[in-house]
Parts: C-alpha cells; sequence; structure tokens
C-alpha cells in the first residue's frame, strides 16, 4: 500500500486542500430542502434570489463546503438541482467554495457532477444496492473527477455498532481503491451519526463508537477521511438549543481527536467548547463518551434547569454601518441586491430630484466597479451582477421619475447595439445594453450574428442616436469597418459605438474612424459606455468632444503609418493574365433548347413546398440546428417542433387562401466575354447587337503560384474564341401579400405571426429560385437533362452551373441589378423594384445570373484596389466617386 | 518540444476562400474562409509542409491541424458532417510528416499530438445575462463531440491527445470523460496532455477558476501533463506556470504566444525575445514541455529548442 500520505484536494472556483493543518472543514447544509424547510420553500416557489441567498450567507458564514440537495417528493429533482447549481455558478462568491451533490437518487448526483467544472464531493454511495452498482457509480464519479462521500450501509443494513462500522469500512474501500483505481484521499466515510440519549439501552454507544470506529479507519485505511452529520448526535433534545449546542461541540472535540475531517454542522447550533458551562460539560460528556449507566437520566435533570442561550453567528454585516454611498457602492461591488431598494430609497429621500440618485450615487458605484473590472480586481460574472443591482435600483427609480416629469417618461436616448455578422459573442453588448438602460437609454438591441443590412435598416427604422457595435473574433473587426462604409455610403449621421474585446482604440483610429466623417469611439469597457454616449449625445458639448476624439484618432493613425504592413494586390492587367482558364477548345456547350425572356405570372406555390430549405427558417427564429435533426434536438426540438407546426399550419393557409403570389421572370441569352471582364448580352442570334453588357469584378489578391484571380466573366466563353457561348439571368419573387398580411397581423399585437409570414415569404423566395433554377437547367437550357437530384442535394449545391446574386461575395457590385432589371424588365413584367440601396422589394425575392459553364463556381472576389474602380467606372459609364461609393466595401486600403 | 502556432504559419499562404474549399467543398454552401482545419482535407500539402517546417525547426511534437474540428465549432461553418474526416485526414498527415523526419533520425522520434481545442461555448457560463442559469451547450452535448473527435484523432494515428486552450473547465472535463470513455472501450492508454488559458490579468480562467483549483479540478485522470497555453505571453504565463511546477503531480507544459497581441491581433515578439523568457522557465525547472501558441513560427521554436537543449526537464514528484 502506498504509504506516502496524501490529501484531499477540491476546488470550487477556487481550491480547498484538507490537510492536517486545516482542523475541520465544515459543511454547509441549509441548502439541503431535507433539512431546511425555509429553503425547500423557496426552490418549490422558485425564488432562486433567495434561495442563493442561503447559500450566500453560508459561504460568508464560514462554510468551505456547501452541501446541495433537492431530494423531495414534490420537487423535478433534477432539474432544481441543475437549475440551482448553474445559478451558483454564476455567483463567484459563492461558487469560489467546493460543491457537496447531494442526492439519494444517482440520477439527480450525476445531472449535478455534469455541471460544475470544480471538483465536488458526492454524497453519497453504499454497498447498500450491491457491489456491483456500487462500483459502477463509483467508475463514473471517477470519470467526472469528484470525491466521494460512503455510507457505512450495505446490502444488510446500516452499520450501527463499531464493528459493522469498521467491517463496511474496510470492504468498501478495499473494493474502491483496488478495484475500482478510486485515489484513497477522495474517499471520505460517513460512519453514521446516531442519536445519545434516547433513554434506550442499545443507542448508549451510538457517540463513542463512531468516534472509535472514526479513529480506526484513520489509522488503518490511508489517506481517507471522515465526516457526518453532527447534529443527529443531539436529536433527543429537540428544544434545547443550549444543550444541543454543548452536545455538538462536545462531540465534534472527540471525534476530530480521532480524525473526523469533515463534518455537516449548524455553525449557528455550536457552543465553544471552552466556554461549556462545567457542570453542563461533565453531564454531556458522560454521555457522549457513555461514562456512567445513568448519564442520561442525569443530563435530562439538568437540561431542565439550563436557559437557552442560542447563539446566531452574524454574517459580516458592519457594511450596513457605513455612509450611504458607500452601503450603495458596496450593494453594486458586490453586486448584492438585499438592501438595495432601501437604499436607494433613502438617496431618492434626500435628492432634490430622483433621477440625481442614478447620476450620482448609482454611477458613483458603477464607476468604481469599472475601475475594479479594468484592473482584474473583478471579474465578469462579477460585473453582470453589479449590473442586476443596478437594474433593480433604477427599476425603483423610475416611477418617480416619471413623476418628477408630470407623467412623461423621456428616454435620454435610443441606442442601437448588435454583435456583428459572424460572431456570437455578447456578454459585452449585453453589458453595455443593461448599464444604458440602467441610465435611462432606450436600447435596441439586435442580438448577434446581425446581418449590416438588419443594423443599418433598424437604425433608419428606429431612428437611433446612436449604433454600438460588439464582437470579440478578429473576422469581426473587418464587419464594423464595413459597417462604418455603409454608415457613410447612406448618409448617417449618428456616432458608432465600437466594442469588444478583439477591438481596440488603434483599430478604431486606423481602420474605422476614416470610413466615417462623423464620430466613430472606441469604448474600451462597458461602465465607460454610459460616459461616452451621454457626451456624444450632449447637444452642448458633443461638437467638442467628437472633434477631440477625431484629432485623436488622427493622432494614432499618424503613429501607425510608419509601421504597418500591406497585403499584396496585382495590377489589374496581372490578374487579367492569371484568369481562371477553362480550354474552350475542349469545352461542349449546350446550344440552350429556349432562347428569350419568360415571365411566370402567379405561379403554383404548392410545387415550392418540396423545395423549401427549412434550416435558415429556424435560424431566422434563432434555433441552432439542421432540418429536421432540429425537432428531435434535445435542447430546441420542442421549440423547434412547435414552431415548424405552426408554420405548416400557415404554410397550409397562404397554399389554400393563396395569400400570397409568386411572380418569376428570367432570360437566356447568347452571349460571349469581351475585354476579359465584360460579359455581352446579344439581341440577335448572329451576335451583333450587344443588348445589355454586365460588368464583373476580379479578384486582385495576389495568389499563390497556379491559382487564379477569378471574374465571373471567366466562366463565358471569350467573343474571339467564336464560340458561341449563352448566360442567363432571373428574378423571382413570392413577396407580394407579404406586407399586407404582417401588418394585419401587427395590428393584432400578433408579432408571432408577422414575423412567421416574413420568414415563410422568404423561404418561398428561396424555394422558388431552387425551383426555377433546376428547370432551366434541365428543360429551357437543358444542359442538366439527365441530373436526378434530391432536395437535400439541391441545398447543397450539388449540381452543374451556378446562380451568383449581386450583392454577394462573387459580384459585390450591387448596381448589376439595374442591369438585369433593364435586360429582363423586371419591374414592368413582374413588378420586383429596386429600392435607392438596390435592395428587392418586396423583400422576399431572389435575383441573379445563370452560368451553365460545368467549371463555374461560387467564389468572392476580395478586395480590389482603386485600379480596377477606375476601369469599373469607366466600363459601366458611371463617374468614379459614384463607383467608388458602391464599391467601397471592397476597396483595398 | 513541442511545436508552434499552425494559424500563424497558415496566414502566411493567404488562402483564398477557394483555395479553403480546395476541390472537395468547391460549391459548398456557406463561405468557408478562416476554417483552417479542412485545410487538412483541402490543402494537405500546405500543412504537411508547415509540420515538416516545426519538426525541422527542433519540435519532438507536432499537433494536429484539429483545433476546431469537433461538431460544435464547425457548426459555424456548416461542416458538422465532415468531422471525422477532418480529424482524420489531420492526423493522418501529421503522422506521415512525423514518421518521414523519424525515419532520417531514427534516434530522435518524432511524434503527434491530437489537438483537442475548446469549442465555441461554454458550459459554465451562460451567454444570456438576464438569464444567469442558462447555458448554451451541456456536458452532453460535448461529451460526444468530444468522443467523435477523439475518436477519429485515434484512428488517424496520433500518439498523445492535447486538450487545449481551456477556458471553461467543465468543457475539458467534458473531453476527459469522452477519453477515458474510448481508452475504456478500446481498452488502450493513450497519454493525455491538457493545457489551460489563463484570460487576463485576474490571474485565472475565463471561467473564474484559479490555476490550482484549475488543476485540481483535472487531476482526477493520470495526465501525462497539465500547462498552460494562449492568452498570454511567455512573460505573464511565468507566475501560473509556477503554480503548476509546485503542485502537479504530472509533467508541467507551456506553450505560450509569441508575447501580448498588439492592437491589431498581432504577434510582435521576436523568436530570440521568446526563447529569452522560456529560458526563465528552464533555470526555475518550470517546465517538461515547450512549444509555442498564437503568432509563434518555426524560427520560435528553434530559438527556444536552441535554449532548451542545455537544461534538464522539470523533475515530475508524483506526491504531490
Amino acid at each position: 500500500m502506498n504509504s506516502e500520505k496524501k490529501y484531499l484536494k477540491l476546488s470550487g472556483l477556487e481550491p480547498l486542500i484538507i490537510t492536517p493543518e486545516s482542523n475541520f472543514i465544515n459543511v454547509g447544509e441549509r441548502t439541503n430542502v431535507a433539512g431546511s424547510r425555509k429553503f425547500l420553500r423557496l426552490i418549490k416557489e422558485e425564488k432562486f434570489d433567495e434561495a442563493l441567498a442561503i447559500a450566500r450567507h453560508q459561504v460568508e458564514g464560514g462554510a468551505q463546503i456547501i452541501d446541495i440537495n433537492m431530494d423531495d417528493g414534490l420537487l423535478e429533482g433534477k432539474e432544481a438541482m441543475v437549475r440551482f447549481m448553474n445559478l451558483i455558478a454564476a455567483e463567484p462568491d459563492i461558487a469560489r467554495v467546493p460543491i457537496m451533490v447531494d442526492s439519494s437518487k444517482w440520477e439527480i448526483i450525476e445531472a449535478g457532477l455534469q455541471v460544475a467544472q470544480g471538483k465536488c464531493v458526492v454524497n453519497s454511495i453504499s454497498l447498500k444496492e450491491g457491489e456491483e452498482q456500487f462500483k459502477e457509480h463509483a467508475r463514473k464519479i471517477k470519470m467526472y473527477g469528484a470525491a466521494v462521500i460512503v455510507m457505512a450501509f450495505d446490502e444488510v443494513g446500516q452499520a450501527d455498532n463499531y464493528k459493522r462500522r469498521i467491517e463496511i469500512s474496510k470492504r468498501s474501500y478495499d473494493i474502491l481503491v483496488n478495484e475500482v483505481g478510486f485515489a484513497s484521499e477522495d474517499i471520505i466515510f460517513d460512519l453514521n451519526i446516531f442519536p445519545v440519549a434516547t433513554g434506550m439501552d442499545e443507542h448508549r454507544r451510538n457517540a463513542i463508537d463512531f468516534i472509535e470506529a472514526t479513529r480506526w479507519v484513520r489509522e488503518n485505511l490511508p489517506n481517507a477521511n471522515v465526516s457526518g452529520g453532527v447534529s443527529n448526535v443531539s436529536f433527543s433534545f429537540r428544544g434545547n438549543n443550549a444543550v444541543r449546542e454543548a452536545m455538538h461541540s462536545v462531540f465534534l472535540y472527540y471525534a476530530i481527536k480521532a480524525g473526523m475531517n469533515i463534518g455537516i454542522v449548524n455553525p449557528a447550533m455550536l457552543e465553544v467548547y471552552d466556554d461549556i458551562p462545567k457542570d453542563l460539560l461533565e453531564h454531556v460528556e458522560d454521555v457522549i463518551l457513555d461514562r456512567r449507566d445513568d448519564a442520561t437520566e442525569r443530563l435530562l435533570d439538568f437540561a431542565e434547569s439550563v436557559v437557552s442561550t442560542a447563539k446566531e453567528r452574524k454574517v459580516d454585516m458592519s457594511w450596513r454601518e457605513k455612509p450611504l454611498q458607500d452601503r450603495i457602492t458596496h450593494a453594486l461591488v458586490k453586486g448584492l441586491d438585499e438592501f438595495i431598494i432601501e437604499d436607494v430609497e433613502a438617496a431618492r429621500l434626500v435628492a432634490e430630484k430622483p433621477i440625481e440618485v442614478i447620476e450620482g450615487n448609482l454611477m458613483i458605484g458603477m464607476n468604481v466597479v469599472g475601475d475594479l473590472f479594468g484592473s482584474g480586481k473583478m471579474f465578469l460574472p462579477q460585473v453582470v451582477k453589479s449590473a442586476r443591482v443596478m437594474k433593480k435600483a433604477v427599476a425603483y427609480l423610475l416611477p418617480y421619475i416619471e413623476l418628477d416629469k408630470g407623467g412623461v417618461s423621456q428616454a435620454n436616448g435610443k441606442i442601437l447595439l448588435a454583435t456583428v455578422k459572424g460572431d456570437v459573442h455578447d456578454i459585452g453588448k449585453n453589458i453595455v445594453g443593461v448599464v444604458l438602460g440602467c441610465n435611462n437609454y432606450d436600447i435596441v438591441d439586435l442580438g448577434v450574428m446581425v446581418a449590416p443590412e438588419k443594423i443599418i435598416q433598424a437604425a433608419k427604422d428606429e431612428n437611433v442616436d446612436a449604433i454600438g457595435l460588439s464582437g470579440l473574433i478578429t473576422p469581426s473587426l473587418d464587419e464594423m469597418v464595413y459597417l462604418a462604409k455603409e454608415m457613410e455610403r447612406q448618409n448617417f449621421e449618428v456616432p458608432l459605438l465600437i466594442g469588444g474585446a478583439t477591438t481596440s482604440k488603434a483599430h478604431t483610429a486606423v481602420k474605422i474612424d476614416p470610413q466615417y466623417k462623423n464620430a466613430v469611439v472606441h469604448i474600451h469597457d462597458a461602465s465607460r459606455a454610459v460616459t461616452v454616449v451621454g457626451d456624444l449625445l450632449n447637444k452642448r458639448i458633443n461638437e467638442k468632444y467628437v472633434g477631440d476624439i477625431k484629432a485623436d484618432y488622427v493622432k494614432v493613425r499618424k503613429g501607425f503609418a510608419n509601421r504597418s504592413s500591406r497585403k499584396e494586390y496585382v495590377k489589374l492587367t496581372e490578374a487579367r493574365k492569371n484568369k481562371f482558364k477553362i480550354d474552350w477548345s475542349e469545352t461542349t456547350i449546350k446550344k440552350p433548347n429556349f432562347e428569350g425572356v419568360q415571365v411566370i405570372e402567379d405561379f403554383d406555390l404548392t410545387k415550392l413546398v418540396d423545395y423549401i430549405d427549412w434550416s435558415p427558417f429556424f435560424r431566422t427564429w434563432e434555433l441552432a440546428g439542421k432540418y429536421p435533426a432540429i425537432l428531435k434536438d434535445e435542447v430546441v426540438g420542442e421549440a423547434a417542433t412547435n414552431l415548424f407546426n405552426d408554420a405548416k399550419l400557415m404554410l397550409a393557409q397562404i397554399l389554400n387562401e393563396k395569400l400570397l403570389t409568386a411572380k418569376a421572370v428570367f432570360g437566356i441569352f447568347p452571349a460571349n466575354s469581351v475585354n476579359d471582364d465584360d460579359i455581352e448580352i446579344y439581341g440577335d442570334a448572329e451576335r451583333n447587337d450587344v443588348n445589355v453588357q454586365f460588368v464583373t469584378l476580379r479578384q486582385q489578391l495576389k495568389k499563390k503560384e497556379g491559382i487564379p484571380n477569378i471574374a465571373l466573366a471567366d466562366f463565358v466563353a471569350p467573343k474571339e474564341t467564336g464560340i458561341q457561348d449563352y448566360m442567363g439571368a432571373f428574378c423571382v419573387s413570392t413577396g407580394f401579400g407579404t406586407a399586407e398580411l404582417a401588418a394585419e397581423f401587427e395590428k393584432d399585437h400578433d408579432d408571432y405571426n408577422s414575423i412567421m409570414i416574413k420568414a415563410l415569404a422568404d423561404r418561398l423566395a428561396e424555394a422558388f429560385a431552387e425551383y426555377l433554377h433546376e428547370k432551366v437547367r434541365k428543360e429551357y437550357w437543358g444542359y442538366g437533362s439527365d441530373e436526378v437530384l434530391s432536395n437535400h442535394e439541391l441545398i447543397k449545391e450539388d449540381y452543374k452551373g451556378i446562380r451568383p446574386a449581386p450583392g454577394y461575395p462573387a459580384c459585390p457590385d450591387h448596381t448589376e441589378k439595374l442591369t438585369i432589371w433593364d435586360l429582363l424588365s423586371v419591374k414592368e413584367t413582374i413588378g420586383v423594384e429596386l429600392t435607392d440601396s438596390l435592395a428587392m422589394w418586396p423583400a422576399a425575392s431572389v435575383s441573379g445570373y445563370y452560368f451553365g459553364n460545368e467549371k463555374s463556381k461560387y467564389f468572392g472576389v476580395g478586395k480590389i484596389t482603386q485600379e480596377q474602380v477606375r476601369d469599373f467606372a469607366e466600363r459601366k459609364n458611371m463617374d468614379f466617386e459614384t463607383a467608388k461609393k458602391w464599391l467601397n466595401p471592397n476597396l483595398a486600403d | 518540444m513541442l511545436d508552434g502556432a499552425m494559424g500563424t504559419m497558415i496566414q502566411q499562404y493567404k488562402f483564398t476562400e477557394e483555395d479553403y474549399r480546395g476541390e472537395k467543398f468547391k460549391d459548398f454552401k456557406v463561405s468557408v474562409k478562416g476554417n483552417n482545419d479542412m485545410l487538412s482535407i483541402t490543402q494537405p500539402e500546405a500543412i504537411k509542409e508547415i509540420h515538416r517546417k516545426y519538426l525541422n525547426a527542433g519540435a519532438d511534437i507536432i499537433e494536429t491541424n484539429t483545433f476546431s474540428s469537433t461538431t460544435i465549432a464547425m457548426a459555424d461553418y456548416k461542416m458538422e458532417e465532415f468531422v471525422y474526416e477532418l480529424n482524420y485526414q489531420s492526423a493522418k498527415i501529421a503522422k506521415e510528416v512525423a514518421q518521414e523526419i523519424t525515419a532520417l533520425n531514427p534516434d530522435k522520434p518524432r511524434f503527434v499530438a491530437g489537438s483537442i481545442g475548446p469549442t465555441n461555448r461554454t458550459a459554465s457560463m451562460s451567454p444570456d445575462v438576464n438569464d444567469p442559469g442558462f447555458r448554451a451547450v451541456t456536458f452532453n452535448d460535448l461529451r460526444v463531440a468530444y468522443r467523435q473527435q477523439t475518436e477519429a484523432l485515434i484512428d488517424g494515428g496520433v500518439d498523445v491527445l492535447l486538450v487545449e486552450t481551456v477556458f471553461d473547465t467543465l468543457n475539458a472535463k467534458a473531453a476527459l470523460f469522452a477519453i477515458e470513455e474510448i481508452k475504456a472501450e478500446r481498452n488502450i492508454d493513450i497519454p493525455v496532455m491538457l493545457s489551460g488559458t489563463i484570460t487576463d490579468a485576474s490571474g485565472r480562467t475565463l471561467s473564474g477558476q484559479t490555476a490550482e483549483a484549475f488543476l485540481i479540478s483535472v487531476s482526477h485522470i493520470p495526465l501525462l501533463t497539465v500547462g498552460f497555453n494562449c492568452a498570454l505571453g511567455a512573460k505573464q504565463l511565468t507566475p501560473h506556470l509556477e503554480v503548476l511546477a509546485q503542485k502537479a503531480a504530472f509533467g508541467v507544459s507551456a506553450h505560450p504566444n509569441a508575447g501580448l497581441p498588439n492592437a491589431f491581433g498581432e504577434y510582435d515578439e521576436t523568436p530570440d525575445q521568446m526563447a529569452s523568457q522560456i529560458k526563465e522557465y528552464l533555470e526555475k525547472g518550470l517546465i517538461n514541455i515547450i512549444g509555442g501558441c498564437c503568432g509563434t513560427t518555426p524560427a520560435h521554436i528553434k530559438a527556444i529548442a536552441e535554449v532548451a537543449e542545455g537544461f534538464e526537464p522539470r523533475k515530475v514528484d508524483s506526491k504531490n
């Protein structure tokens, strides 16, 4: 056997190592529904805040481990355990200690272990149900990385004397250490503490047998620990706390000496051993140690004379004695909301106006939080808690503030917040939202992964006073630059706020600020947001403030200019030389079965149902997962299924009542590429009459040897080859009727169905585009007449040819839509219009080109240089500035 | 000696969207640029070249290009269904290169560590500020995802498993759980390295644990090494490594970044600067395995390897 001494090590956010020097480890027991009626009631009523307060109270009162037990017939024990442990994980001042996952049901224990990052203690397992189950549970516990309490219990029953205690302990220990490979120091024996002084002879040795068995375990089972629930021992003296407290102290005094190093005991029910009156001590020791035959009777007699003087050991409440501002700051820093209403009310009574409490008292506290956070002395979960206290305080003050203004609530401003496209990190953004919300700003929070168009649209729709963008991953930086460019392009004037872990003042100054002539401010942390937004929106000082920031950023840019390295781009001529090469002599081009323009009016929507790609529909509703697996998803399955059922109902209604109208126009034309990057569409078979010319953009980033610089024109045979090639264009819409239906729903305050109809229309439009592309491939053009694809393969785009859309990576130029509209007379034939920003209306529309060449593929143009913009402008007959405006997002630095 | 950064090296290739897509994914439905792990399939020669450079720089162990190859992390690119292939291929090509270099000098055998990243979700924290009890991912989700990854890595031939950049210990525990399951089912023993990350000035993991609490929380599995990587440079990592060096019953590893990132997310520390910081580790006897994370290159690894040449590794004290 290993002779080296090993110690039990546990962890919450902080370590707990149980050594001979650490004395006795006290386990808090008030978060046990079996032991605390109050806790049970709070859990039943789902008053988790108050339940957490009990846990915090225990930790502050000195509990080094907290026992959590949800075993009650009326509780969903597993859910309650997971819920409560997850909530504790968000409270750093509780989560710093290890957790004892306490249940008689294995499934509850396992659920608890699955939500704890630290090393827990399982309470408990035993040989009660036999060796097999015992071993199986022990193995699992080992894999979860927890210590374990082993009850002195076997197939026969609970150990109730010295011999049985050591027999079961020894057997359990040997199985755990030798057969399961359990670390001996991770074993804690609960040797059963039973009441003494019950009047029954067989109970007389209950305490002393426990103590002696403890000594035996500690001497004979290396590294094992001993624990027990102390209050049991005094059970027969319920109602006489003075005697009970003395009994607990005496019992612990001897048990600890024998080696008991962990225990569940209410510190409030514990007298200091040395403070126990001598006569009481003698009587109690007689009972605990079973020193006299008449010990019980003598203690009972004596007990009647003892006046109960229960002592409640207090949590440190000295902060409540401090001045008001200190109390408010303390509550915010510690995230304690217990007294905040009381303190805020006190502050309100002395303030001239209720708003001053927010601007003064609360902000002073929040600034302290911000400073501590900034210097690494507080970390995120604490800040989030501070914000919650703040929110609670503000909610209390709001009615007074409104009253003060004669009943009209006037927000300081409306701030749009969004985590940019491709990024899911929103903790910081949410904090900014909470903090600004606390300061009387209306928050329009668009959530995470918000497409730039959506931000722009919402900013316009909501008429916001500022836009705040957040991101944590590096690609988000580009999104922010793009947003700034878009804001400039669309003549925005409101300030743009930049925040998030990956952002910086330098990046903001160098890359974002120059894109937007109005205010751009990098906000280093959430607590600064209020001051910055306040200054920006303050009409009196904002001009100077913005000027100062702009000047500062110019300085940063100058400093940066000397050190920045740049991406390499090739000249346009070079990029053209390195085009995507198709060997036209080897290529067979199918002459389309149909040439010209075809209009489809009032298309039968029922044909589209099978073409719907449902996965994006669920993404629209922020349900993550692929259709159809999402319907059975463990987490969102139920929600997804309900949503899907509602969607199918509405879809049926749309189809039956023909609520939406689908229209399409498409054409296939003789075409050849000219001058490398353009595609001529001919109005006649002889190819003399150029109807329109599509202008494509070419990748310019310097490529590795053998990798081409692609443009869409590369997929069409050049005119000089003499080969007769073709291409097509299309626009489909299923959006006619959507806006009216949505408005109807909104009139009834039915946002759910309003969103639903839009989401379905979008899906139908995509399905229509897919359907039409297939028809074109198989019939109208006919080059894919032999393809047989399932819907799944369609969605995966496993076919030949592409249908890229203007505004998307292969063709970032939106103005090409104008050419398509011209070529197909889209507006005149089916009524889909283009907005000033060249967005399609109705929104549920899709337009694009058709390329039939089997080598054609989707790609991204990426960044291009000014040279190409100039060239593009000439080819488009557009002035340079206009061209630049449209291509700005793709313009290299 | 462990290798250095994969991402930093991949950046130098300036791969485009279409390079990422390669032939296999040329018509893939979403943009995949930035999905470095898929390059093991679409640009295997480049990845092998990077491995080769690190081995020639003196690395004994190279990490597979699989940091994000779990169904959870790949969901961003809609590539969940390719997870097995990503891991298998990455392991396979790394192993090929390791064997190739070993053959040149059999006295210095080279090994492959299967890189198991943290995923982009956290099991201990809520993404929703208004609902601190919410979790975006469960232990079981993670366990299943890690199982798939680990099985493919082992099938592909890795010698060691490296659970790295652990910002939430609960995620790491799910990975360890999955690894233990596989070890038991296949009746194999494969060494496991585990490396956490300390993210900021508080000296704690993102999920709030101190270095020692982190160590205790993962010590139930017989690890080959425990250590820290990423987030901080070699200098800032020192006090946390000292904790591990004192308390861990396993080997201790470190693969720090090349200094702290500047405002543009770039790493400035030169090979010599980094090597001189690492020298301090060696003088103090803090580590058994050393390598590099973000911003490091073969030049960094070479410089560190040269410095490390003259030192004994830390003595592992199993009493801890």
